[in-house]
């Protein structure tokens, strides 16, 4: 073992401190909190209204420019499609889906039309690594394919299981995700092509705080009518889209688990100790490797003493010779 | 190897200079000494080398499909499991195993425990080698692997978990090189570089803890982005992260012991007598720091379990499955662990080591395979997948090989040092 003088001693501690300054400033941004946009833009959802007819998938598929599906959008056998035992999902050639439920409490099906939700604190974006993407204070939640590496770790993170990737590219792969219409409508203050399309008015685009005050108000002028709770109100704190339903949300194909609160929430616990680590562990371990080799110092220091002693005692030999 | 090493004295190479005392060139060092048609014969002869040339036969066209046809050609383009084989055991069981530099560089190096040097080096390469091809299988399964230094230098994310990751395993690989790089300059004979890397071994040693601790527990911490997703048991917001850290503990030990066994074995020829004299001593000592990170994890599952308020899990078939992990994969080794270091038995203790090892990745691809999406559906990964993991492996194991076969990390080095 190398003897620990002052000179390394400080050395390993300069080098740990550098480590811990750069790394440290990097984490610390986590627990900052997004602001909600309160002028944000929402849509709300009302399933007693729709009728499954499919429009708004097919109004999305012509304003993203998305490839021709395999079965028409007027061909209504797509809601028995089964995959994996799972209803039909979006995939890199659909942004937006509209499946059928059958609940047995009512006489007729429910249709439940799923998209990126665009939370208010979206998994995808804080679990980015290099921030593809962003919350626009329209409310829409865009994504950056110029920057993205492909990790995939947003796919992970959505509680929705809503962004998807392009898979089928080996040069330009990609993440795949409604983004509002973020370029071409809502930027210019227009709704949605799909909320434009629908013509049961299932789809009410406005702030996301009128949109949630206009859910409220049908809860309550039509009792009877819908479950009293509004999807998307305060599910992973709180989404642009909500929804309105006549059956428990759990019947209707909806994750009534996902936490309340922001799914960064939960990796916070990790991101605060990660500046605790930095900090405290280069001084405990230099403390240990002190504490482990002092056997040797003090070995030294003794060897040190005896030569001086040595040394001393034979000048006073020669002081004695002469 | 045997054969010539018996027939010829100054094979294997242990020195800069031959019997009649002219030097070794580098290109005989990378022949071993021995003439390209020697070289050749025993190559053939060893039937691990068919095995492996029938894996990359297959593998590496499939490999090259992967890049020109892209991920879905290969896997099965899920948009349900977006993390597959390539990141589940690629990336998810491949450090745990490779923590085995940080635990030995501390050992010897901060602790000042001069009985466990001769590991040191073994265990400093395991750790670079795994952490190494832990980032290959990342650039197998990373959409776009030409921009992997985005999260460096492009566009930085640094709330994220996975910038944390990326950081530093970027910055450990390169601790773990420098910490190899000695070996590779005694070899060659370039002291001075040697002499200059020895200056920093502290700050590195400590720097290498740091970056563990961290990344292990980042690794484990990714998970908890998805507590809606992975079965409670195997996800908890506040234990994740210090689970994946503790178990890559006897992980790395246990991958060790499991390299050393075999080198013992099938590379005699190889180990000075040092290593073959230490072997069981160190095997002892590592099997038992590694029972001891062992009883710690099991009591901080439990913690979780008990924290997060999930006994009724237990009575489900998950709970069953869980504790079934749980006894496998980590009580059954501890015991034989703990029995051997009592008894002096090491080969109790070897065979333990490869079912903690094992154990690890059971659990690994359990989070991030098996008890992810657990209201869904299981996904099966494609014969492809499987077969291009496969292939990394054995690229792995062979790069393994041939640096230890030499490179003084199971032998010291004669010449001047």
């Amino acid at each position: 073992m190398k003897k620990l003088n002052r000179r390394s001693f400080i050395k390993g501690g300069l080098a740990t401190t550098a480590a811990a300054a750069v790394l440290k400033e990097k984490t610390s941004v986590a627990s900052g909190d997004f602001d909600n946009y309160p002028e944000g833009m929402g849509v709300i959802v009302d399933l007693t209204r729709c009728v499954g007819c499919r429009s708004c998938e097919a109004a999305c598929n012509k304003e993203q420019g998305l490839p021709e599906p395999a079965e028409p959008f007027d061909d209504f056998s797509v809601f028995d499609q089964i995959h994996h035992g799972q209803k039909r999902r979006t995939d890199e050639s659909k942004y937006t889906v509209v499946n059928r439920y059958d609940p047995p409490e009512i006489d007729h099906p429910l249709f439940r039309k799923i998209q990126c939700n665009h939370c208010n604190e979206p998994a995808c974006l804080t679990s980015c690594f290099v921030n593809a993407y962003t919350k626009t204070p329209e409310g829409a939640v865009i994504y950056n394919s110029k920057v993205c590496v492909g990790c995939r770790t947003c796919m992970v993170a959505c509680p929705f299981y809503i962004p998807t990737f392009k898979y089928s590219k080996a040069f330009t792969p990609k993440i795949m995700k409604c983004i509002f219409c973020y370029d071409t409508r809502l930027k210019n203050g227009k709704p949605p092509a799909c909320v434009e399309a629908c013509p049961q008015e299932a789809l009410t685009f406005g702030k996301r705080k009128d949109v949630l005050k206009i859910g409220k108000q049908r809860i309550r002028e039509t009792p009877g009518k819908y479950v009293d709770h509004i999807y998307g109100e305060h599910e992973v704190g709180g989404t642009a889209w909500m929804y309105l339903s006549s059956v428990p949300f759990d019947k209707v194909g909806f994750d009534t688990h996902v936490p309340k609160e922001p799914i960064i929430n939960s990796v916070k616990e990790f991101l605060a100790m990660v500046p605790m680590v930095l900090t405290i562990w280069p001084g405990l371990f230099v403390g240990f490797h002190l504490l482990a080799t002092r056997k040797d110092k003090i070995k030294e220091l003794e060897m040190e003493k005896e030569a001086k002693a040595k040394k001393a005692n034979e000048n006073d030999k020669k002081e004695e010779q002469v | 190897m045997k054969l010539f090493s018996t027939e010829r004295p100054e094979i294997p190479i242990v020195n800069h200079t031959k019997e009649d005392g002219s030097a070794w060139t580098i290109k005989e060092k990378l022949w071993l000494g021995l003439s390209v048609n020697e070289y050749k014969k025993q190559f053939f002869r060893n039937p691990v080398n068919w095995f492996m040339m029938m894996i990359c036969a297959i593998g590496l066209p499939l490999i090259l499909g992967r890049y020109a046809f892209g991920l879905g050609w290969v896997t099965h383009a899920s948009n349900d499991y977006p993390w597959g084989l390539f990141l589940g055991f690629g990336l998810f069981g491949m450090v745990p195993l490779s923590a085995s530099g940080f635990m030995l560089g501390t050992t010897v190096e901060l602790f000042g425990r001069k009985d466990f040097h001769s590991i040191e080096r073994l265990a400093l390469l395991n750790g670079l080698l795994g952490y190494f091809f832990a980032v290959l299988f990342l650039e197998v399964d990373l959409g776009m692997p030409w921009r992997l230094p985005y999260p460096m230098f492009v566009s930085l994310g640094p709330a994220a978990v996975l910038f944390l990751v990326a950081w530093h395993v970027a910055t450990y690989l390169s601790v773990q090189i420098a910490e190899v790089l000695p070996a590779l300059f005694e070899w060659m004979g370039w002291l001075k570089g040697k002499r200059m890397i020895r200056k920093w071994v502290l700050g590195l040693t400590v720097a290498g803890i740091i970056l563990s601790t961290l990344h292990q527990g980042a690794l484990g911490a990714l998970f908890t982005y998805a507590p809606a997703k992975i079965h409670p048991l195997w996800v908890s917001a506040q234990f994740t992260w210090i689970h994946f850290f503790v178990s890559s503990i006897f992980g790395g030990l246990s991958m060790v012991i499991i390299a050393s066994t075999l080198i013992k074995n099938y590379m005699g020829w190889r180990c000075d007598e040092e290593f073959k004299s230490n072997l069981d001593y160190v095997t002892i000592g590592m099997a038992k720091g590694a029972s001891l990170a062992m009883i710690t994890y099991l009591v901080i599952k439990i913690v979780a379990v008990a924290h997060d308020q999930e006994w009724t899990y237990l009575l489900t078939g998950w709970g069953s499955y869980y504790m079934l992990e749980l006894t496998v994969a980590v009580v059954l080794p501890m015991f034989m662990f703990a029995i051997g270091v009592r008894n002096n038995w090491v080969t109790l203790i070897r065979a333990g080591a490869f079912i903690a090892a094992l154990g690890i990745i059971w659990n690994r691809l359990n989070t991030s395979l098996v008890c992810f999406n657990w209201q869904m559906y299981q996904e099966i990964p494609h014969w492809k997948e499987v077969w291009i993991t496969v292939t990394i492996y054995a690229i792995y194991f062979m790069t393994y090989r041939f640096i230890v076969y030499r490179l003084p990390i199971v032998y010291e080095w004669k010449g001047e040092r």
